[in-house]
């Protein structure tokens, strides 16, 4: 049966947004797009007219059955996910949350994903469909509320970490699942190495693992699934109970190791985001050998606290085909390009796009890289 | 309307001069085999959509990437078309070639590059087949998830180009959640890889733009995709029905259920006859749907859940329930449904197979309207279904080699497609546009929404030579299927034409 709750706070602003962009793109005006102002950590500062997206809220269509919701992209996150919890349902990917004002569209539009990702996907892969606003003010529709689409081009999972460059987001159309029917958390006290040879074993076995993080000397592993191979599993892999808390704290980025300063970029030792290849060799940091760091993900995505230069910590990186995202302080060395250059090609095709799609530079100008 | 290319409607073609551009490629692909002589082409004049045939005017078979790059830096220099396939098992007609266009055939590109245990991926050249990367993976407990029907066929090129789903997409997902990385060559022969061998990469999402592109933003020249661990057991259930309505509601159910299944299909009476007929899968023929449903995972999940999905159905009014009792029971249920369609094909000297995908619960409302538009076109439609996520398979049943069926075939399976996009679903889930559904886009997009598409696609072929014609319709294109569509409306005098809802 599809449900279409609706709270006080549910309205449609999509025709005064689409208004302002049609103003701003003929004045040539960029703009600075905010939901709830808890992600503008994550990127380049944007000098802007402020374009809010607060008041475009509510869940304009949601059905438990077809496992499909849409939502418009200033709702709350916790909104979303509190009617999606009533349900029995989730976003399998654990988006983080950075406070309350959180919306549905910042979400999105960073693209940042929880300690499931390695298992249940990413952001884009539970996206459906979008509408959107584009430059000339008109709100389109791509992608839609079917589980297989392929009609056109996919440019709904590509507005998906674009960080709201190529147009502004309206709404978003998920595919969601059921809550899983049992959970344990297991923590083991082995070191960084044996806890990556174990993984790699694990993985070629159909174990209902689906979040693994080691973090100073220990690997922490939650299991979901039916009761029966969650308890079956839990007792094979052994280890301490572990408090359920800790993936909550690991997904919005709360745990100690962040010290409250990763969204502040507060720290005088730069917090980093690497995203590497499963089963990485050691990168060689000299100020954070790989013991110091957090490694989530199963290993894919490891936060560092180092004071190398950007290149250079970017080519150790690079050398195993993966990339490093700045979330240092917001000046001196490194601040003004927080996500890895691109090579020169792709750079190019980044910039035809941009221009293809957003001619006068009017959506969050230089959020991603300081071309477009 | 007609489907093969039309200068009127599609775009003026460039006038080339076949000798010219088969002397300018020669001399600048050292080695590369080209084929020319009429006798040569023939083989590759169509696709999988074989009622559609065109004579490219050269077909190229590079064996290097190097070849590869100077064709297409040469065919942007002399302004040449240029279509890219890989097995030709296509259904949507995304291979057509065109007969002022080279066909870079990509089929020589087969070989297996590596594969990780450990890192669970498989790095793949284009041309090799779907089922060969789960075959090579297997001594490592691993498999490739997506599984098209074709896919004992089908290269994982095309798969990537169309997004190719199968019957486990629901759990599993399309070939755009198993691929993480592809390697690129631009129509200007420049390199750049898209996504990484890390689970992201910086920059926009082009690896998801990428996939579903119908060979129309570059040429994909290598793909890694991602293995899965072999499921420990998969268990099937098949379900009886005497009414259509109940097994689609039933499928609900199971979802309700808080289960996603591996797989779950549906199939009408025709369809369940014409499997039963050809492979004798031992379905109820009697019945007016069946829905298998395949449950994996470990072993005591998997019990627990045969538990719930077995209430479920019996709760839906399922008239029986029969489960696999060992895996060559389950392959048999499994192959009625795999050889659906050339069972379809043996009741009909032609059959077309439609792809439209709608949401679940407008199930019963689209099987009425297709048995309404089958009446009312005398031609009879098998229903096969990937239920689990509502995508459709309707075979519209016809003679080629009566005058004007083969029309009447088109012309219903459009309709069809229309009524999808009426209920709120789309024209294609899973076979791509190509040219098949050219039409269609007109219906499922307003005029504004597809001059985004001609955006997207001119920032990386301005000139517009990577396959020209499929995807997306000219603005002319459309406007003369909005004439055709009103002039309809009016004759039929139900008022306007229809229009996607939200």
């Amino acid at each position: 049966m599809a449900t279409t709750a609706t709270t006080p706070h549910d309205h449609d602003a999509s025709e005064a947004l689409a208004e302002r962009i049609r103003q701003a793109n003929v004045t040539g005006t960029p703009l600075r797009i905010v939901g709830g102002e808890t992600r503008g950590f994550y990127g380049r500062p944007v000098a802007g007219e402020v374009l809010s997206t607060a008041e475009h809220r509510g869940i304009t269509f949601y059905d438990p059955v077809e496992l499909v919701v849409s939502v418009r992209s200033g709702t709350p996150l916790a909104e979303l996910e509190t009617a999606l919890a009533e349900q029995g349902q989730m976003l399998p990917f654990e988006p983080p949350r950075f406070g309350e004002t959180s919306t549905v569209g910042g979400m999105v539009a960073t693209g940042l994903s929880g300690p499931r990702r390695p298992w249940a996907g990413s952001v884009r892969d539970f996206v459906l469909g979008v509408r959107v606003i584009g430059h000339e003010g008109i709100e389109q529709r791509f992608g839609g509320q079917v589980m297989k689409n392929v009609a056109g081009y996919d440019l709904s999972r590509l507005m998906v970490g674009a960080q709201g460059t190529l147009g502004l987001l309206t709404e978003v159309t998920f595919k969601v699942l059921p809550l899983p029917g049992a959970s344990r958390s297991l923590r083991l006290d082995i070191s960084l190495e044996e806890a990556r040879n174990r993984l790699a074993d694990w993985g070629r076995e159909p174990l209902p693992i689906s979040a693994a993080a080691w973090l100073d000397g220990a690997l922490h592993i939650r299991l979901e699934g039916g009761p029966s191979s969650v308890a079956a599993t839990r007792e094979r892999l052994g280890g301490d109970d572990l408090d359920d808390g800790f993936w909550p704290a690991l997904r919005d980025m709360a745990l100690d190791f962040f010290n409250g300063d990763a969204t502040t970029r507060a720290s005088d030792r730069p917090l980093w985001r690497l995203s590497l290849p499963h089963r990485t060799a050691s990168l060689g940091l000299t100020d954070a050998p790989e013991a110091t760091m957090l490694h989530d993900w199963a290993g894919a995505q490891c936060w560092a606290r180092s004071a190398i230069d950007a290149e250079t910590l970017r080519n150790a990186c690079r050398r195993v085909d993966g990339h490093a995202t700045y979330l240092g302080a917001r000046t001196g060395s490194g601040s003004d390009a927080p996500f890895t250059p691109l090579p020169t090609v792709l750079l190019k095709y980044h910039r035809n796009l941009k221009t293809e799609l957003d001619p006068k530079g009017i959506f969050n100008p230089g959020r991603l890289y300081a071309a477009f | 309307m007609n489907i093969l290319y039309d200068e009127r409607l599609d775009g003026a073609a460039p006038k080339l001069d076949k000798g010219a551009v088969r002397d300018s490629l020669a001399q600048a692909v050292p080695g590369l085999m080209l084929l020319h002589r009429e006798e040569d082409l023939h083989p590759f004049e169509c696709d999988g959509l074989s009622v559609y045939r065109t004579l490219p005017m050269l077909v190229a078979l590079p064996e290097t990437l190097t070849q590869v790059e100077e064709l297409l830096k040469t065919c942007h220099r002399l302004g040449v078309p240029v279509v890219t396939r890989g097995a030709g098992t296509g259904l949507s007609g995304g291979a057509l070639p065109l007969e002022h266009g080279v066909l870079l055939v990509l089929s020589r590109f087969s070989r297996i590059l590596e594969i990780d245990p450990e890192a669970r991926i498989a790095r793949v050249e284009p041309g090799v087949r779907n089922l060969a990367i789960s075959e090579a993976a297997s001594p490592y407990g691993l498999y490739y998830a997506p599984d098209p029907s074709s896919q004992i066929a089908c290269s994982i090129g095309g798969n990537v180009a169309e997004n190719a789903g199968g019957v486990h997409c629901l759990k599993y997902g399309l070939t755009v959640h198993n691929v993480i990385k592809v390697e690129v060559l631009t129509i200007e022969g420049e390199h750049m890889t898209l996504g990484s061998d890390a689970l992201d990469a910086p920059g926009f999402d082009l690896l998801a733009l990428f996939n579903g592109s119908e060979g129309m933003l570059g040429v994909v020249t290598e793909i890694t995709v991602k293995l899965l661990p072999k499921p420990e057991t998969a268990k099937v259930l098949m379900a009886s029905f005497d009414d259509v309505e109940k097994a689609g509601n039933a499928v609900g159910s199971i979802i309700a259920a808080g289960i996603i299944p591996g797989g779950l299909e549906m199939m009408d009476n025709l369809a369940i006859r014409a499997a039963e007929d050809f492979i004798g899968a031992g379905y109820p023929v009697e019945a007016a749907a069946i829905l298998l449903c395949e449950l994996d995972g470990v072993e005591a999940d998997v019990d627990d859940d045969c538990e719930t999905v077995r209430r479920v159905l019996e709760a839906a009014g399922a008239t029986g329930i029969q489960q696999a009792r060992d895996d060559a029971e389950r392959a048999k249920f499994w192959a009625g449904r795999k050889n659906a369609f050339p069972a379809v094909g043996r009741m009909s000297p032609d059959y077309y197979c439609m792809d439209g995908t709608i949401p679940r619960r407008e199930l019963a409302r689209v099987l009425k309207g297709i048995s309404d538009l089958s009446e009312e076109y005398g031609l009879r439609v098998a229903n096969v279904f990937h239920a689990g996520d509502g995508n459709m398979h309707p075979l519209i049943l016809f003679d080629a080699n009566t005058p004007g069926e083969l029309d009447e075939a088109e012309a219903l399976g459009g309709k069809i497609l229309e009524l999808c996009v009426e209920v709120g679903g789309t024209i294609t889930g899973e076979h791509g546009v190509g040219r098949e559904k050219i039409n269609q886009m007109c219906a499922q997009f307003r005029p504004d929404e597809l001059a985004t598409f001609r955006a997207a696609k001119a920032a990386f072929d301005p000139k517009g030579l990577l396959n020209p014609g499929k995807n997306i319709p000219t603005p002319a294109r459309c406007s003369e299927f909005r004439m055709i569509k009103s002039a309809d409306a009016k004759s039929a005098g139900d008022g306007s034409p229809t229009h996607s809802p939200g």
